[in-house]
């Protein structure tokens, strides 16, 4: 056996390796980039030089800002943007509330028929969004509350899961803090907002940002819900400004928009990046 | 003791009423609408019941087209979008420099919107008598002609929403595999090596072995996500997808409900009937294959 | 086959911001290991005796130095082409594949002229799980078997491929008290058996020391010593061997050497010839105590554990390190149960000095 030559053979063969793994992982890395780049280029390039543009330029020289007046003026980019604000705040801090009182319920309370509301809550998980989608337009038709904020956020704020995923951090919490604070005479909620809370912060932060995620890039309800223009969110807003936007087909003023609209929670995932991908792998499903 | 009784029910409360009004009233009564034929939304009236609305939805071409185009796009994009995930992660459990910046970079379709970064993907691939599009430029130096993917062909269309649908998906399937493949105990790889083990063989004698599980559950999630796919298919053809031949099963439940073509509530539940039997038939066959090949 | 390590050295990054040199995991180590030798290589945890395996597999390379198989220079050989067994402290089976897959799967690796057909290799699994006597369990998986069986498919998969030597790294830490016993049995067996020359690294003292034909004793990547276990034993060269080896561990007291005699405390408690004027640390096995009336050192006696066929005499001493001294002692003394202090006469074998700041060993007479 000549070690030399397997020593040099399998040196050679790693470098090779390396070079090929950082090659593809380059190469998907600026295929996930590339969209990104692209929409935040166009959106600064003007209307006359883009459309002047019969083979696409990778830069530009004469970057502009007017898309973005044009976005926030000619189509009501500002009031979408407002009211997606609106909309995920609310439903997040309704959400949470829910959350955390039925987490709170299953996890530390007693009483009769618990194990089965909780196991007719576990099959709730199966139902999907589609199905229930239908009735729930007619409920809200029927009600009345087509074009309003309630109609929008009522049927958005449960989810089953995020209850299971919370009380199943609450049963964590060890049971003797609980009778310590018996005897101390605490009060379930007190007990619930000083103790438990607190020590399942982390979870709370997982689904508090998964929803403000979720509501954010919501399509489906609210476009069966509204169609006034003055209750459009950001996804409805986009395809409005696609579809009927600034009176002829100006991309860069639509990437604009686009970039105003993404931009939020890329900035949110920037600064929460451990915490969103965790919580995303223990729990979050898109689509 | 009876006084907590009524104060679990209390604190439970708020989510069995949202629950009860939002998810199970509308399960129950869309079974229904699924049977009542002729359903009229103002009236409130209906003929009769019976399976007609299934009949009739089953016949529609536009179901049918729906129907079409949900399934070739399961069948594309979740072997594809696993198989690549699967490649993406190995690549990046192999290495140390750079790797938190590469899962970063991967990470970011996740939180981006499907509408908005969907229309960048629409200018990428489009063709207008302006510009022939990006896509299409790149494609002239390799000699292919132009072609039109947003208002061309069918198998543009197919292969760009594909392409987007992929893009979308795999941010979720590359973190969930990587974490999958960071949990396999470096010992199992460590025994191989000194046993002089290819690494194409310790990949599939006992790194897949190992994430079978979480390769399992991707596909299934995967399966009933691309069964789900309408709002990239909107951001990338707009909101008349029939017209464009690009509607899938949410779509055609949609339409029907709502928009131009709507106003079908009773054939809209049958559709979104169909679906979830379908989804439910994949999800069951699903567990029961996974319960063949995962062994522990 | 001879292994022999030459000067090796390795070195980890720091990962500690605060501290930026290196780690020094192993340092400068030189030995020998003769062809079918057991070999224990034996220190306290993050010793870098773990490393000093992988070293050997193949599984890490050195920061300098040389290790040689044979005549062969293996220094920077990958782990796959070293030909050597390892039994990882988890044992790593694979849990998706049965025993026998398990056992087989080495032999399914080779490639070219060393493929095997699908009967040699079931000829050599057999062979190898007969060694180990789990013939019987070859359909199991291995979670279905206790951690004793697990341990021997290891050995025995370590052994299928006939390694040119056999490593393997804490085995019997996962099992309990009495299966450690029959194992390290069994281990000396097998070894026995094949005479392939074998590598195992412990923590405890009492496993090197029954089954090893030669033990190294390390402590922060720096061999302490090194020879056969009796030998080790009874000549430490130094303090630390001196407290590592031996159960119950060894008494040491703050001693003075006056006049070639040793005082602990203000009692002369032994004669040591040679042995110039200074402060020592003296050491002394608990079978060095011999109970007499008219004994050289007093010590307040604290209580009598009867241990059988031996009493354990527990006692404490102003000048011992110890927080009790125990001496070992033939149940055919008996001490007086009302007794406050105890006399002891001290065996000059079983006594050793050591330099109080090196805390090398000074010998004497």
């Amino acid at each position: 056996m000549d070690y030399e030559t397997i020593e040099k053979k399998a040196r050679r063969r790693e470098t090779l390796r390396k070079a090929v793994t950082y090659t593809l992982l380059t190469v998907w890395g600026v295929m996930v980039l590339f969209p990104f780049y692209w929409m935040v280029l166009t959106s600064v390039k003007s209307y006359g030089a883009y459309n002047s543009e019969w083979i696409p330029k990778l830069y530009t020289l004469s970057p502009t800002l007017q898309n973005y007046v044009d976005a926030f003026t000619q189509v009501p980019l500002g009031g979408y943007l407002l009211n997606t604000a609106v909309f995920t705040v609310i439903t997040t801090t309704l959400m949470l509330i829910v959350t955390v009182l039925a987490a709170f319920a299953f996890a530390r309370l007693n009483f009769r028929g618990k194990e089965l509301v909780f196991t007719l809550f576990l099959s709730l998980m199966m139902i999907p969004t589609e199905l229930v989608v239908i009735t729930n337009f007619v409920t809200i038709t029927n009600l009345d509350l087509r074009n309003t904020f309630t109609g929008l956020i009522l049927p958005s704020v449960t989810s089953v899961f995020y209850i299971y995923l919370l009380k199943e951090n609450f049963a964590q919490v060890p049971d003797e803090l609980y009778y310590a604070a018996k005897v101390d005479g605490t009060s379930d909620l007190k007990y619930l907002f000083k103790v438990m809370i607190p020590i399942c912060r982390p979870t709370i932060v997982t689904i508090t940002i998964l929803k403000v995620i979720e509501c954010w890039n919501s399509y489906v309800w609210p476009r069966l819900v509204t169609d006034d223009k003055a209750y459009f969110l950001v996804s409805n807003g986009i395809q409005e400004i696609r579809e009927n936007g600034f009176g002829r087909e100006n991309i860069p003023a639509m990437m604009a928009a686009v970039v105003a609209i993404s931009l939020p929670l890329i900035v949110l995932f920037l600064i929460f990046r451990k915490k969103i991908m965790e919580g995303v792998s223990r729990g979050g499903v898109k689509g | 003791m009876e006084k907590k009784n009524w104060k679990g029910w209390l604190y439970l409360l708020p989510a069995i009423a949202f629950l009860g009004v939002f998810l199970v009233y509308p399960l129950l009564d869309v079974l229904t609408y699924s049977f009542e034929e002729g359903y009229n939304f103002a009236s409130q009236t209906y003929f009769g019941t019976g399976l007609y609305n299934y009949r009739y939805v089953l016949r529609d071409p536009y179901f049918l087209q729906a129907l079409k185009n949900t399934l070739l796009l399961v069948a594309i994009t979740v072997p594809v979008s696993t198989i690549l995930a699967l490649v993406i992660s190995m690549g990046l459990s192999s290495i140390r420099g750079l790797r938190e910046l590469y899962q970063t970079v991967y990470f970011l379709p996740y939180v981006t919107n499907t509408l908005a970064v969907g229309l960048v993907f629409m200018i990428l691939f489009k063709k207008t008598p302006y510009s022939d599009g990006l896509v299409n430029l790149l494609l002239s130096w390799f000699g292919a002609g132009p072609v039109d993917f947003i208002d061309g062909p069918y198998w543009a269309k197919m292969f760009v929403l594909c392409f987007y649908t992929v893009w979308v998906v795999l941010p979720f399937k590359i973190l969930i595999l990587t974490g999958a493949l960071a949990s396999v105990d470096q010992t199992y790889y460590n025994a191989a090596k000194v046993d002089g083990t290819s690494r194409w063989r310790t990949f599939t004698k006992i790194t897949l072995p190992m994430i079978s599980p979480t390769v399992f559950y991707l596909v299934i999630t995967g399966f009933i996500g691309a069964f789900k796919a309408y709002s990239d298919v909107v951001a990338l053809f707009g909101t008349n997808l029939n017209a464009a031949g690009m509607n899938t099963i949410v779509g055609y439940i949609y339409d029907m409900l709502y928009g131009d073509s709507g106003g079908y509530p009773s054939y809209a539940s049958a559709a979104a009937m169909l679906l979830f039997a379908i989804v439910l038939t994949i999800t069951c066959i699903n567990l029961l294959v996974s319960r063949k090949h995962v062994h522990y | 086959m001879k292994v022999s390590l030459q000067n090796v050295t390795k070195k980890f990054p720091s990962r500690n911001k605060k501290q930026p040199e290196d780690v020094v995991a192993v340092n400068d180590f030189t030995f020998e290991i003769p062809d079918g030798v057991l070999l224990g290589l034996l220190g306290p945890s993050g010793c870098g005796k773990s490393t000093t395996l992988n070293l050997l597999s193949g599984l890490q390379m050195p920061t300098s130095g040389r290790i040689f198989f044979g005549d062969d220079d293996v220094t920077n050989l990958p782990a796959e082409n070293r030909g050597v067994g390892l039994v990882f402290q988890n044992y790593a089976l694979y849990p998706h594949l049965t025993v026998k897959q398990n056992i087989t799967f080495p032999l399914e690796n080779r490639k070219g002229k060393d493929k095997l057909t699908k009967q040699q290799m079931a000829d050599m699994a057999l062979e190898a799980a007969k060694l180990v006597q789990i013939e019987n369990l070859m359909d199991r998986k291995p979670k279905e078997l206790s951690g004793g069986q697990q341990q021997r498919v290891a050995i025995a998969r370590a052994l299928v491929k006939m390694p040119r030597i056999l490593l393997l790294d804490e085995p019997l830490s996962n099992l309990d008290a009495r299966l450690r016993l029959q194992t390290r049995e069994e281990i000396r067996r097998i070894q026995r058996k094949t005479g392939i020359t074998t590598v195992f690294v412990t923590h405890d003292q009492e496993e090197a020391m029954s089954i090893s034909d030669l033990i190294v004793v390390m402590k922060d990547g720096v061999i302490q010593q090194t020879g056969k276990p009796q030998d080790v034993y009874d000549s430490p060269e130094n303090l630390f061997v001196a407290k590592f080896l031996g159960t119950p561990p060894i008494n040491v007291f703050d001693g003075e050497v006056k006049g070639e005699t040793l005082y602990i405390g203000s009692e002369a408690v032994l004669p040591v010839p040679g042995v110039a004027d200074q402060a020592v640390t003296a050491a002394v096995r608990p079978e060095g105590f011999v109970l007499s009336e008219t004994g050289a050192l007093g010590c307040d006696l604290s209580r009598v554990e009867v241990m059988g066929r031996d009493i354990s005499v527990v006692s404490t001493h102003p000048n011992s390190r110890n927080v009790t001294i125990r001496a070992i002692i033939s149940a055919e003394n008996a001490v007086p149960p009302e007794a406050k202090t105890v006399r002891f006469d001290l065996k000059p074998g079983k006594v050793f000095l050591f330099d109080r700041q090196t805390e090398e060993r000074i010998a004497f007479g």
